[in-house]
């Protein structure tokens, strides 16, 4: 008996420091769980003339989402909390002072800072710059707003993504909207910052002319500095030769300070203006804006945006935080860090739950699909590395009793209507008459 | 004809508006030797100082026409309460240092500023569009110019006329040139020259705000503003001669005429035409159009 109530204690205290054991185990793996972090560098324009109109909406973007993450309040399937359990931890980066600058950032983010992600750059410049460099460390990097051609058409990379649609997809949407609606056009003019967003934005748009519109004849070419500020001499040049189109690039404060001096000098009035990224200063501009002016989002952003209930719940969300409707380059942050977040998990489910490798992210991202706010995301270019999506262009017209300007005649445009194919680089693709272009309207 | 008559006026008022800022940097570097790159930070200031003011008064319930003395308070704000915390804080205790160290010194108050100018004003943009529109349009040629772009003209004209007079024609203005010849013996004849330092400091300062701030109502103003100006400034005032008020206006209107001649006929070589001006102009002048070759002191 009392043997037995020996074995009986023994047995108890074996059943006891085991189940402490696993509850500790438990425990100890629930509290290594809780405290492993995903830490992801965010470099977007925090000062400087891009902060306004794109660095600080998108890193706003970031922080309302990041939060709806971290709290698992995301709708499904983002509902899981932060990445696959693990908290996000975001390190925001100024991406203000040229590309080298940025080189070195990148490298402090990755052997400083330890991420495991970065996700950034609005210059097309900076995302040529430090592309290589992440390749060169292996280490993963998604570009969400930049919006040049040449990355993934020029080079074949394995740790670098783009999860929104190049500029090509802009101009061509333009191009095609004009002819949509039955614009004439004999002539266009075109004004874009001189350098690489500027310049692969007017090849562009010039080629897609060129084949909708091949009795049109391209005239003035205007490349002003990017921040210059003062277009008074520009616009006197557009308005020597006006054209039935003038078309434009320009973006942030310089697209601002030239709507300010070219509208009370009739350019809107003489020449039907295209703005291939103009929706982001209409919040801002508000009755400034002129009427009539056809512009593109880069996307089916804000007001082009689609119905969804994933739209719905962002915009809420962001419209809440910041009190006002969130513009293309949040949208833009926000389809990147959806994408991420999807990618890290099927990621994290091929490798028995332990947070991925580089190598890992890379996989599960090649390729990936998703949706966003604004329509479906699908890493479809450049060896699954570069994103096509759909786009729409619209009209604007100011609505005294709303005290905002709204955007009227809006054309959608498939993904597959305005972004090359995979085996096509964009000039190829353009010049060659659109092969393979789908459902246009 | 008509070309020709566009570029003129377009290099016109773009020299305007250059010379208005340049002519602050010039008499900042007359006077006290520093190579101020923080210049471009006051003409952001004084373009948010006008947004604040234009703003006010239109609470206020001013008239329009009264939006340009709330512009010109603006600058007048900066210059009064700015500069002299500038100078007297911060830059009297570089003097007589390497001018190196000055620019390194204004390059760090440049990116200060940078920063300060977003922690009041936020990174919003700020519209002052109302007194751009006061002057009405005018109609030259096949071309319709806003009236405002010829008010700056005749305030960079007004501008440059008293600041020169004032130099040239004023006891206090021998004074400062004085000082600007030799500081150590204007010292000992009875001149104080601190007060002359942060006086012209402050002139300079006020000349950088009038132009952000009646460049103001034809831009959003946001971060960023002071990057793009000061470095065509620069060009300006190599050109005419570091120190000048007739080479900051010589220099602005060859900038002004050859960046207009280059948009109108090759665009693409528009920001060149500045800077191969610049190199002419140094290949033959090292010294600036406006500026006397000086011996070293020992």
């Amino acid at each position: 008996m009392v043997r037995h109530q020996g074995l009986a204690v023994t047995w108890q205290r074996a059943a006891a420091r085991s189940v402490i054991g696993a509850v500790a185990a438990v425990c100890l793996s629930g509290a290594s769980q809780a405290q492993e972090t995903f830490k992801i560098g965010i470099v977007s324009f925090l000062s400087g003339q891009a902060a306004e109109s794109f660095g600080i909406p998108a890193v706003n973007g970031a922080k309302v989402v990041i939060d709806a993450f971290n709290k698992g309040a995301a709708p499904a399937p983002y509902n899981k909390t932060g990445f696959g359990g693990m908290k996000i931890e975001p390190i925001y980066v100024d991406e203000n002072g040229g590309a080298t600058k940025q080189v070195q950032e990148l490298r402090n983010l990755y052997d400083r800072d330890k991420v495991d992600a970065v996700v950034g750059y609005v210059g097309s410049g900076d995302c040529l710059a430090v592309a290589p460099v992440a390749e060169e460390m292996k280490k993963f990097l998604v570009l969400y707003d930049c919006g040049t051609p040449r990355i993934f058409e020029d080079n074949k990379l394995n740790y670098v993504f783009r999860t929104a649609a190049h500029a090509t997809m802009d101009n061509v949407a333009l191009a095609r909207y004009l002819k949509a609606r039955n614009i004439k056009v004999g002539s266009f003019n075109r004004i874009n910052q001189d350098y690489a967003w500027g310049q692969d934005s007017k090849k562009d748009f010039t080629w897609s002319m060129e084949k909708l519109y091949p009795e049109a004849k391209a005239g003035e070419d205007q490349l002003p500095k990017f921040g210059s500020g003062q277009y008074g001499t520009e616009i006197s040049a557009l308005m020597s030769k006006p054209a039935d189109i003038t078309h434009s690039s320009l973006w942030g404060g310089d697209l601002q300070a030239f709507i300010l001096q070219a509208g009370p000098r009739g350019l809107f009035k003489k020449s039907q203006v295209v703005l291939s990224a103009g929706d982001h200063v209409l919040p801002s501009l508000g009755e400034k804006m002129p009427d009539g002016t056809i512009l593109g989002a880069r996307g089916a952003y804000g007001l082009m945006s689609p119905k969804s209930a994933l739209n719905d719940w962002w915009w809420d969300i962001y419209s809440k935080a910041y009190n006002v409707y969130p513009v293309q380059a949040p949208y833009r942050m926000v389809q990147s860090l959806l994408g991420l977040k999807l990618a890290v998990e099927k990621a994290m489910a091929a490798n028995g739950g332990k947070k991925p490798t580089p190598e890992q992210l890379a996989a599960a991202l090649r390729g990936l699909e998703w949706d966003s706010p604004a329509g479906k995301i699908r890493m479809a270019l450049g060896n699954g590395h570069q994103a096509i999506q759909e786009t729409a262009i619209g009209k604007t017209r100011y609505d005294a009793a709303r005290k905002m300007v709204m955007l009227d005649d809006i054309v959608r445009f498939p993904a597959e209507c305005v972004n090359p194919p995979a085996n096509m680089k964009s000039e190829d693709w353009i010049k060659a008459g659109f092969p393979g272009a789908k459902g246009c309207p | 004809m008509s070309s020709l008559l566009t570029i003129l006026i377009d290099g016109l008022t773009y020299a305007s508006w250059l010379f208005i800022v340049a002519l602050g940097l010039t008499l900042v570097f007359g006077v006290l030797k520093i190579l101020n790159i923080a210049h471009g930070s006051f003409y952001a200031l004084g373009a948010y100082a006008a947004a604040s003011f234009v703003g006010w008064a239109a609470t206020m319930k001013w008239a329009p026409g009264f939006t340009l003395v709330a512009m010109l308070l603006a600058a007048v704000a900066v210059a009064a309460v700015v500069a002299p915390l500038t100078e007297r804080g911060l830059l009297r205790f570089f003097y007589g240092r390497d001018e190196v160290l000055l620019v390194l010194v204004t390059y760090a108050m440049f990116l200060i500023m940078e920063d300060v100018t977003k922690l009041i004003w936020g990174a919003n943009p700020y519209y002052v569009s109302e007194p751009y529109g006061l002057f009405g349009n005018i109609d030259i040629g096949h071309q319709t110019y806003v009236g405002y772009d010829f008010v700056l003209v005749l305030l960079a004209a007004v501008v440059g006329l008293v600041v020169w007079w004032g130099l040239n024609r004023t006891r206090q203005g021998k004074i400062v040139l004085a000082v600007i010849h030799s500081s150590e013996i204007a010292a000992s004849m009875g001149v104080n020259v601190s007060r002359v330092y942060m006086l012209a400091f402050s002139i300079g300062i006020f000349l950088a705000a009038l132009g952000g701030a009646f460049t103001a109502p034809m831009i959003s103003v946001q971060p960023g503003v002071s990057v793009g100006v000061i470095i065509v400034s620069f060009a300006v005032v190599i050109i005419g001669g570091l120190g000048s008020i007739e080479g900051a206006a010589l220099g602005a209107l060859i900038v002004g005429l050859a960046r207009s001649l280059a948009v109108h006929l090759a665009p693409v070589a528009e920001l060149f035409s500045i800077y191969c001006v610049m190199a002419i102009v140094l290949m033959f002048r090292p010294e600036g159009l406006f500026q006397r070759i000086q011996s070293r002191k020992i």
